[in-house]
């Protein structure tokens, strides 16, 4: 009997020991040679694999970087400019500076002020709904409340009010990776630059009918009247398509146009209150997440 | 106050049936099955089966609510077919303790452990009698004889099943004729006086259920057709060859699982092929493997054990195995 | 009895219209008559604000080949041009035009006369349905004299008429057949003239035994045509399965019934042509079906294009209290209308109207793997294999399973136990893999 265990041990050590040269010697005739900088970028990097840079993953987009030549065109939304500097260091480059951006939704389109017309009651997805038909009020632009873009968010950034049909976007969680911006079907979330105190002027409409139907579908939306247009001092307004168009590059948060929009499409966010000086015949909802 | 028109996609009408009626067939097409194993072997077929399928409830209901927090499914009826489903495979005599583990096991790890109704694999019935049998060997082994309610639960007089009988007698080198008279006449294997599980032994029972779930469209002919045929006729060839020493193939169908897997087993939704040429793959399959395990395996039955080993092929069969389309285009040389 | 041999399902017939002769819709104080009712580019308008136009008269002309004109269904003044939502479900333009009395153009035969003899060549007749606004009025509107052109390299040997109306409550075609037999004969042999074949032959499912008998008695009197019963079952009108059922070919995966030869037109285009090309009749009204279990007076009328589809729900009784959805077309592929204003077009064959309490989605339950939208599946597609591709955004392997074939009728979505919505999630894979193999053809 010890004689078999003997026996045993020996046979299965030797061929364990066989084994492990083998393996020894195809591990060193395939090794694949990578830039050891890689790893080292990876670590610095979020590890969030979101997509936000536009790159399948952070380990890919690690690569890019030891890749690149200039950092041009190459930004860790998640991490932002820190996280930037810090890969530069290690590849001895410099990073360009990169304005944070914050996702925004570019409709304001409730019950209260866009009526539905009917009733949708297919599956309860964006895509779908929006290759259907017109969607459930008047506007064939307007958000569908469906969820797709909270579905997309990888950060929790995002969740549906179910009172407005709207989805709300939370500032401090939002690293603008762009994936609501891919799952709207209408194109709805636009990626704006940040500003103070997550301060933000925007239209809050997509609609690009002319002015009597939009109205009559919404009482908050866009009739392209180019009242704002006139307003700013700072030619950070343009109409396309029946549709104004807020620069954010360019806006002051001088807040002029916002008094002068007539159907209240412009929305301040995050402003102390103003002294009631305008007279507004709707009480606007604004898209907020207190609401 | 909502008098606004409902728009959706295309259907706008729906067909009659939902889970909850074919489970509810199911059931039905299990009820003959259920008085045959009452008929034979009284209070122990009704405490089994009440414990089973209450279990099997009980465990679905709690782990969905309070384990995976998601909606309560139980009115589908599915726990239920795996309880009694469980319970047809048990011997009428094992203790109530071995029945809950064994009905944990079947809901628990088979079938919620991959998400609930639809993810599952292997079938979850035979999952949890496959575990019973390895951990409990003795308990799942010991078949009442036919009694009625003559013995009572746990007490029931036990005795070699058909199958054990020739695969135990085989060993000891008694050839096949004289073996013959110790098991039951065909007459009685059909309609259900011998030793085995409780819902395995009533053939004419299982066939009643085969023809209601037929014309319920619940199940087609292919799948236990498939499985019997192929057993037949590999049993068949084997008994042509050396009658001493191979049972003949009628026997091996009244023997055993393999009615009870054939028509309930291997035709469940969940853990069987999505298409006709899958279907009869998969038959076969099993036809082969259950010979095999008798033949020369180390079981006497091995129905069970093959329709798992096949379960485990499905989504490679579902993958690969596709039905013809419409208008295939054929590539030319 | 003819059929095709793989899938369909039988949803309960209710063709509650069957026996309802057609009768003349009175005319709408206004209609809105889109300028795309059709497969392809949509017309462009000819006419102005204030304009005076006649029943019969283009209002919209073709643009290409792949379209064709749009005429005015009454007489009257153009009031605008604008959008109108319509029963696609988004906003098309359209003309409107306010009724003013019924002056037809004079060019129109509106005798009562059948002329049988065909004075046309086969090119003269491919000319006039495009120039009378000829398109398929199964519901495909695809315009006709594209289908007749037969393009170079390929044949046509067979004519079918389809007669089958599978779908539930409609009868729209069923009455023409029984009214209008001899109409829809002469306009199939118009068609065979056109295709140059000698071969027409005419399927009808058989729950129509008194159509079937109609025009097989009258078909002895003309040339090459034969009625052929076929075996109830959705979706029999399909064209696919209807060559399969008759003539025993398969169209090829991405192909078009030209491929084997064949061409398919529904009997009310049969109609359209025989009016347009025997009475010089653009197409500018069809047979509608107004039906529905709590509806008053359902019946079968003869309705101008641009018609409100109000006006046919006033004409039928009024909209149930219950009503909770209207459907243009059938219950199994038509398209359900945000509400009523829309305006009938040259594909609508009928609406339905559905109670409350029945046009409710029921509960999404989990697959059990049953299959058996598999077998229902008339092209052996595997529907809840393409839903859980189209779910996890898997496009390209849907693509290589085929859903690009998956002709929409819905036997899928009827049948699944567990009320999965599996052709909402098909059509959004269709959609985004066409989208991604339009993206590949132009790099």
């Amino acid at each position: 009997m010890g004689h078999t265990i003997i026996i045993t041990v020996i046979t299965l050590g030797l061929l364990a020991l066989f084994a492990a040269v083998i393996l020894y010697f195809i591990a060193q005739k395939f090794k694949v040679f990578e830039d050891p900088r890689i790893d080292e970028v990876l670590a610095v990097l979020p590890a969030a694999n979101c997509g936000g840079c536009g790159f399948a993953g952070c380990r890919n987009f690690a690569e890019a970087i030891v890749k690149a030549e200039i950092f041009e065109g190459l930004n860790c939304p998640v991490g932002g400019a820190p996280i930037m500097e810090e890969a530069a260091k290690i590849m001895g480059k410099v990073a360009p500076v990169v304005d944070p951006l914050v996702a925004v939704l570019l409709c304001n389109g409730t019950p209260e002020h866009r009526p539905h017309t009917s009733v949708y009651d297919g599956v309860p997805d964006c895509r779908i709904a929006h290759n259907l038909y017109i969607g459930e009020t008047d506007c064939s632009y307007g958000c569908l409340g469906k969820s797709d873009c909270v579905r997309a968010c990888p950060f929790g950034a995002m969740y549906m009010n179910t009172r407005t049909g709207l989805p709300v976007i939370l500032d401090d969680k939002c690293v603008a990776c762009g994936n609501c911006v891919k799952a709207c079907p209408r194109n709805l979330i636009e990626l704006r630059k940040k500003a103070k105190k997550d301060r933000k002027i925007y239209v809050a409409c997509s609609n690009c009918d002319k002015g009597g139907p939009a109205r009559r579908a919404c009482k908050v939306a866009c009739i392209a009247c180019s009242k704002c247009v006139k307003a700013c001092k700072f030619d950070a307004i343009t109409i396309v398509n029946n549709l104004a168009y807020i620069d954010a590059t360019k806006c002051t948060f001088c807040r002029k146009c916002v008094t002068e929009c007539p159907t209240n499409s412009i929305l301040e966010i995050n402003f102390p209150p103003r002294k009631p000086a305008v007279e507004t015949e709707v009480e606007v909802v604004k898209v907020n997440p207190d609401v | 106050m909502n008098n606004l028109l409902n728009v959706s996609l295309s259907p706008h009408i729906h067909g009659k049936e939902t889970t909850q009626k074919l489970m509810l067939g199911v059931v039905t097409a299990l009820i003959p099955a259920f008085f045959t194993s009452v008929f034979f072997f009284g209070y122990g077929a009704l405490i089994v089966t009440t414990v089973s399928v209450a279990s099997c409830l009980l465990f679905e209901y709690f782990i969905a609510k309070y384990v995976l927090k998601t909606s309560v499914t139980i009115t589908d009826g599915s726990a239920v077919v795996t309880g009694l489903l469980l319970a047809f495979n048990l011997p009428s005599n094992i203790p109530v303790l071995i029945i809950v583990i064994g009905s944990f096991i079947s809901i628990a790890v088979a079938k919620m452990t991959f998400g609930g109704l639809g993810n599952n694999p292997f079938n979850p019935a035979l999952v949890g009698r496959v575990f019973m049998l390895i951990s409990f060997p003795v308990q799942m082994t010991s078949w009442p004889v036919p009694s009625g309610f003559g013995t009572g639960y746990t007490d029931a007089v036990t005795g070699a099943t058909p199958l054990a009988i020739i695969k135990e007698g085989l060993k000891n080198g008694e050839p096949i004729s004289q073996l013959m008279s110790q098991i039951p006449t065909p007459a009685q294997m059909f309609l259900g006086e011998m030793g085995g599980s409780m819902g395995e032994v009533a053939a004419a029972a299982l066939l009643l259920g085969f023809v209601w779930l037929l014309f319920r469209k619940i199940i087609t002919w292919h799948i236990p057709a498939t499985i019997v045929v192929t057993i037949f006729i590999f049993t068949g060839i084997l008994w042509a060859i050396n009658p001493e020493k191979y049972a003949n193939p009628q026997f091996h169908i009244l023997a055993g699982g393999v009615l009870l897997g054939a028509i309930y087993m291997a035709t469940d939704y969940v853990t069987s092929p999505m298409n006709l040429k899958a279907m009869l793959l998969y038959g076969f399959g099993i036809g082969m493997l259950t010979v095999v395990i008798r033949i020369w395996g180390a079981y006497p039955e091995g129905v069970s054990f093959a329709i798992l080993i096949m379960n485990a092929f499905v989504p490679l069969m579902n993958a690969y195995i596709k039905p013809k389309r419409f208008g295939e285009v054929v590539k030319n040389g | 009895m003819k059929t095709f041999p793989v899938g369909g399902v039988h949803p309960p017939e209710n063709k509650i219209t069957a026996g309802t002769a057609i009768k003349h819709l009175p005319l709408p104080a206004s209609v809105a008559i889109p300028v795309s009712q059709h497969i392809g580019e949509p017309a462009v308008v000819e006419v102005n604000k204030g304009d005076t136009v006649k029943t019969g008269q283009v209002i919209a002309r073709s643009k290409g080949f792949v379209s064709t004109n749009i005429h005015s269904s009454v007489s009257g003044k153009v009031s605008k041009i604008d959008t109108i939502l319509d029963s696609t479900g988004f906003r098309q333009t359209a003309v409107f035009i306010d009724t003013e009395g019924d002056e037809w153009l004079e060019t129109i035969d509106r005798t009562d006369s059948i002329p049988a003899g065909i004075k046309f060549s086969s090119e003269e007749i491919i000319k006039k349905c495009m120039e009378s606004g000829i398109v398929g009025l199964g519901g495909a509107t695809f315009p006709s004299h594209v289908k007749l052109t037969v393009p170079a390299g390929k044949r046509c040997d067979t004519l079918i008429i389809n007669g089958a109306e599978c779908e539930p409550y409609l009868t729209s075609d069923h009455r023409l057949m029984l009214e209008k037999a001899r109409e829809i004969l002469i306009g199939t042999s118009i068609l065979m003239k056109a295709l140059k074949v000698n071969k027409a032959l005419i399927g009808i499912e058989n729950n129509k035994p008194d159509a079937i008998s109609q025009l097989s008695g009258l078909a002895k009197e003309f040339q090459g045509i034969t009625v052929h019963s076929l075996k109830v079952k959705y979706p029999q009108g399909a064209e696919k399965q209807l060559i399969k059922a008759l003539i025993n070919r398969e169209v090829p995966s991405g192909r078009l019934p030209l491929d084997v030869n064949a061409v398919v037109h529904n009997v009310g285009t049969a109609f359209a042509v025989y009016e347009a090309v025997q009475k010089n009749k653009p197409l500018f009204e069809r047979v509608v079906t107004i039906t529905g279990r709590s509806v008053l007076n359902p019946g079968n009328y003869f309705v101008r294009t641009g018609t409100p589809v109000r006006s046919l729900i006033e004409a039928a009784g009024g909209l149930p209290e219950d009503t909770g959805k209207v459907i243009s077309g059938g219950p199994m592929m038509g398209k359900a209308i945000p509400n009523i204003d829309v305006p009938v077009v040259k594909g609508t064959s009928g609406i339905v109207l559905i109670p409350r309490n029945e046009s409710e989605r029921t509960v999404i339950r989990p697959c059990i793997r049953c299959a058996k939208c598999v077998t229902a599946c008339a092209l052996n597609l595997e529907p809840y294999l393409l839903m859980a591709l189209s779910e996890k955004n898997e496009f390209e392997r849907a693509e290589r399973e085929r859903i690009t074939d998956c002709m929409e009728c819905g036997s899928c979505s009827y049948t699944c136990p567990a009320g999965r919505p599996l052709l909402d999630y098909i059509r959004l894979g269709k959609a985004t893999v066409i989208k991604m193999a339009r993206k590949r053809m132009s790099n």
